[in-house]
């Protein structure tokens, strides 16, 4: 039963090795800023980010510090703030490899891996240029309406899930609330690496309201607490997204240089927070 | 006369296109069609259910990011707001990028769940506040959704209108043409042509877009605002006129 870890910030980003498929949620979702900050701290290189099903400041982060090799995702941006600067640099350098797709089809592939499928389908999409530049995709036919021509993509088994929630338990539980994706995204992941605000000494299991929205510690790999995990992004119920710090965050990345200053800023101030 | 603004004619408008729906929603960073559905809802009572994604008071979903799409995919979301980069005139839209795919010389944030929610919102309401030729192009550089579809193809979605800084298009998919419905106050047709890189049809006479009437305005100066805020601060606080006291 006792196969989480509850573990440093450092040791959790010591177990996303180079080269992995790593699923991240969207910004609303719960994202685990510092464990990428300490991921980039690592040096960790050549990640294929899957955005479930999209992302903002944190796959703009990785892509920035040069840490991704591929990323497949419906959207990056940064919001009422704009473009994801490094993201557009990075397309246009044709140095990131890029898989564009679709919300629903990122959230139904990995539904597939949960349920052990090898692909998903789904309505819509048929004529999309998406169809056209992502070779993977393909139709088939309505096995019981021939001539019935439906999208389908191949399932998502992401080596880890890494993301931010309120808390967990000792024995390793996390409570996610309704932000059911979290869930899809540790069932269809080999491993599943979360950070959380709070570790609560009671179970989450002994209240039937919280244990609706926690994910068992079956599939959670390890656990970091880290106060403001998600910062300079909101939490969900928790916290609110520090608007000046993203706000300067955006005029400084316009450049390479002002993005490596922030960047070396915000490891900088990871460091100082772990003392 | 009453003082209302651009911004407050745009939400209006976008507001009227969602009359009779029971259900609305928003994408992510959309204040504009997020304040019309606030005030389309605060005119209907209960009789309009809206959910605003990026928003925790606004939004009742509780089966994660899939449940907007599982929801459109049994036909239980009435309306639908997309836009574009580029939108052309057989109502195709680019959310991806201009130029060369896939090191476009301009990027989007990307398609987002265009490409599904289109074939399945049985009113998408497309909206791009830029009517200029490069926003509004003949034909665009990237098909992120596609305006119609072959016959055959399971569609029981597609867009309805197009409303800009401008005007307010409505769309035939049979003909698949924009027909310009009303050109917004302080705007003229000649604007219109100048500005739009698409072919379009039109009555003999164009009307002009209504303003909100006072109820509208006193809608969107308080409690819309109010409402809008929690997800969009910065739009919230510089969009509305303070109400004189």
């Amino acid at each position: 039963m006792k196969n989480v870890t509850i573990s440093s910030l450092d040791d959790l980003a010591a177990r996303v090795p180079d080269g992995a498929k790593l699923a991240i949620p969207a910004d609303y979702s719960g994202v685990a800023m510092a464990a990428t900050l300490a991921l980039i701290r690592r040096g960790v290189r050549g990640l294929h980010i899957v955005t479930v099903p999209s992302s903002g400041l944190q796959a703009e982060l990785l892509i920035g510090a040069g840490r991704v090799e591929t990323i497949e995702t419906s959207a990056i941006t940064l919001g009422e703030l704009g473009p994801a600067p490094r993201f557009v640099d990075a397309v246009k350098r044709g140095s990131v490899r890029l898989l564009d797709a679709t919300c629903p089809a990122i959230h139904a592939a990995i539904q597939a891996a949960e349920k052990g499928l090898p692909f998903a389908t789904l309505r819509g999409i048929l004529g999309s240029d998406l169809m056209r530049v992502r070779k993977d995709w393909k139709t088939v036919e309505n096995p019981f309406n021939p001539g019935d021509e439906i999208a389908a993509f191949p399932a998502i088994s992401p080596d880890l899930a890494l993301f931010h929630a309120p808390f967990a338990d000792r024995e390793g539980n996390v409570w996610v609330g309704r932000r059911r994706e979290l869930v899809t995204m540790a069932h269809a992941a080999r491993q599943t690496l979360v950070t959380v605000e709070a570790i609560s000494d009671s179970s989450l299991f002994e209240d039937e309201g919280l244990a609706a929205g926690t994910i068992p510690a079956l599939y959670v790999s390890s656990i970091a607490e880290v106060k403001r995990g998600a910062w300079p992004l909101a939490l969900w119920g928790q916290y609110e997204a520090d608007g000046a710090v993203l706000l300067r965050y955006v005029e400084a990345a316009r450049t390479r240089e002002g993005f490596e200053r922030v960047l070396a800023e915000w490891l900088e101030r990871l460091a100082v927070a772990a003392e | 006369m009453i003082e209302h603004t651009k911004t407050e004619v745009l939400i209006a408008t976008l507001a009227r296109l969602l009359a009779g729906c029971r259900h609305v929603c928003v994408g992510a960073a959309s204040p504009i069609p997020g304040s019309a559905a606030l005030l389309a809802r605060a005119q209907a009572g209960s009789a309009l259910r809206v959910n605003l994604l990026g928003s925790r008071r606004h939004n009742f979903f509780t089966n994660g990011g899939v449940e907007l799409f599982d929801c459109a995919a049994e036909g239980r979301i009435d309306a639908f707001f997309l836009g574009g980069g580029q939108i052309d005139g057989q109502a195709n839209i680019n959310l991806v990028g201009t130029g060369e795919y896939p090191t476009t010389n301009v990027r989007w944030p990307g398609s987002f769940g265009s490409a599904y929610l289109y074939f399945v919102v049985p009113r998408v309401i497309l909206f791009r506040e830029e009517h200029s030729r490069r926003a509004l192009v003949e034909k665009v550089d990237f098909v992120s959704a596609p305006g119609t579809s072959a016959p055959g193809t399971y569609r029981p979605g597609g867009p309805c209108a197009l409303v800009t800084g401008l005007a307010h298009f409505s769309f035939d998919r049979t003909r698949r043409r924009f027909r310009l419905e009303s050109v917004h106050p302080g705007h003229s047709l000649e604007e219109i042509f100048d500005n739009t890189g698409f072919s379009f049809d039109k009555p003999e006479c164009v009307p002009s877009t209504p303003p909100p009437d006072g109820e509208s305005l006193a809608l969107l100066r308080g409690l819309v605002r109010d409402e809008l805020a929690e997800t969009y601060p910065r739009f919230a606080a510089a969009a509305f006129p303070t109400p004189t006291a």
